[in-house]
């Protein structure tokens, strides 16, 4: 029983919430095949209108960014306030620039 | 549903390695992220007891949603009306889903979900006490939503600001239905005991009677003996007391069965203006290590039915997966 193989795989769960957002990623589950974990998905993860489309992606896909790079990866962010609109200081009477 | 107070697990002693500099310094980094509130994902560097710990907590809670839908599974059948039916297939289908939530996130920490249903299979695995009564009536199904999902939400609330963070958002979807659970089982209670038979309301009171304490025990053990709780409250893996959260389950479920016109049995329950709280009796803990030690009226019982089902499920488990590597070879042949 314990033998990995007979484990069904993992699959990713993404569940777009109603026509115009995006797709969010929800939870994973196993299923045999991409099939199975559609209708799985919608038993799980959408039983009460929480979806309208589903996304199922093999866990072993997901190509993820080390968690040990965060800083190297998105600390140089920190320090660029001027590409925010809120960096600009502009006259009042320009309203909703 | 929830699972019962981890500490029942958590006893063993933190492991005596030598530790490396490097490994010291991460623990205290470890520490400081979860002193400064900060959520720990499934890939951050953790130390080996915190994992552990979250492990056998998960697990322990996806096992009890999964037998926690035996009990109430009983009287989908025997509902007394196709209303209640389908609000009854309804929760028991949530209980299968919650602990489909709770299994995936244990399984980000690294464990396998054969590993997992292995252990609950062959007994390791603790679930939750509460599981191992019988439902023997349907009020006893009113009475499981009013009072056991009320005990879980109890718990649960605060496990949503858990610090690993896949635990802490499995929790969350949890809860927001874990509501409906509870509401459910007090308006059929209710119906009951404002349109029922006086045969009707005995069964209510009845089954009122025979849940209380084991819903008290959901808590887990006394503070005083839960030597684990301080590490557990350290890392923010729980957030509040078993105590505590006793209380405040006692204090808020008074006036519910005031409302219902139920009695709780315990001559000791009395208001405390003193503490603003209600003073109520001690638990028979014999009974409740006599539970979760396998000797409950129904413990038996539970895991060979969730044997059964594992074993009497290998085939369609076994068809779908060679269905699946059939497709898969015909895909690249093509």
């Amino acid at each position: 029983m314990s033998n990995p193989k007979n484990e069904w795989p993992l699959w990713e769960v993404f569940v777009r919430s109603k026509a115009g957002l995006d797709h969010k990623h929800c939870g994973s589950l196993h299923a045999a095949d991409s099939a199975m974990a559609i209708q799985m998905a919608r038993d799980v993860y959408t039983r009460r209108q929480e979806g309208t489309s589903i996304w199922v992606v093999r866990s072993e896909q997901i190509v993820a960014s080390d968690p040990a790079e965060k800083g190297s990866l998105f600390e140089p962010a920190d320090d660029k306030v001027y590409r925010h609109p809120t960096f600009y200081e502009l006259p009042d009477e320009l309203n909703h620039m | 549903m929830y699972t019962q107070a981890m500490d029942l697990m958590a006893r063993e002693a933190k492991p005596k390695v030598v530790k490396s500099a490097e490994d010291l310094q991460r623990e205290e980094a470890f520490e400081a992220r979860i002193a400064a509130g900060e959520f720990i994902e499934a890939k951050d560097w953790m130390p080996e007891h915190y994992r552990k710990t979250l492990v056998r907590q998960i697990s322990q809670h996806a096992h009890s949603e999964i037998v926690g839908m035996l009990p109430e599974g009983n009287w989908i059948t025997r509902a007394p009306t196709l209303k209640r039916k389908a609000i009854l297939l309804a929760k028991v289908q949530d209980e299968g889903g919650h602990g489909l939530y709770l299994y995936a996130a244990a399984e980000t920490l690294g464990t396998s979900r054969d590993e997992m249903t292995e252990a609950l299979l062959s007994g390791k695995a603790k679930y939750s006490s509460i599981f191992n009564y019988p439902t023997l009536t349907w009020a006893d199904i009113g009475v499981i939503g009013w009072l056991v999902d009320g005990a879980a939400i109890m718990n649960q609330v605060p496990l949503c600001r858990c610090s690993y963070a896949p635990y802490a958002r499995a929790m969350i979807r949890v809860c927001r239905e874990e509501s409906f659970h509870q509401r459910q089982g007090y308006e059929s209670l209710l119906t009951m005991m404002t349109h029922g038979t006086a045969a009707q309301k005995a069964m209510v009171q009845d089954a009122v009677n025979r849940w209380w304490w084991p819903s008290l025990m959901m808590f887990g053990p006394a503070d005083k003996d839960s030597p684990n709780s301080e590490q557990s409250m350290r890392w923010g893996i729980k957030r509040v007391t078993n105590d505590q959260l006793r209380q405040k389950f006692v204090d808020a479920t008074i006036p519910q069965a005031d409302i219902l016109g139920v009695t709780v049995p315990d001559p000791a329950l009395k208001w405390n203006a003193e503490r603003d709280a209600y003073d109520f009796g001690e638990i028979d803990w014999r009974e409740f290590w006599a539970v979760v030690g396998g000797e409950g009226p129904c413990n038996r019982e539970r895991l060979a039915a969730r044997n059964k089902a594992w074993d009497d499920g290998a085939w369609v488990r076994d068809a779908a997966l060679a269905h699946a590597r059939k497709q898969a070879t015909k895909a690249e042949a093509a």
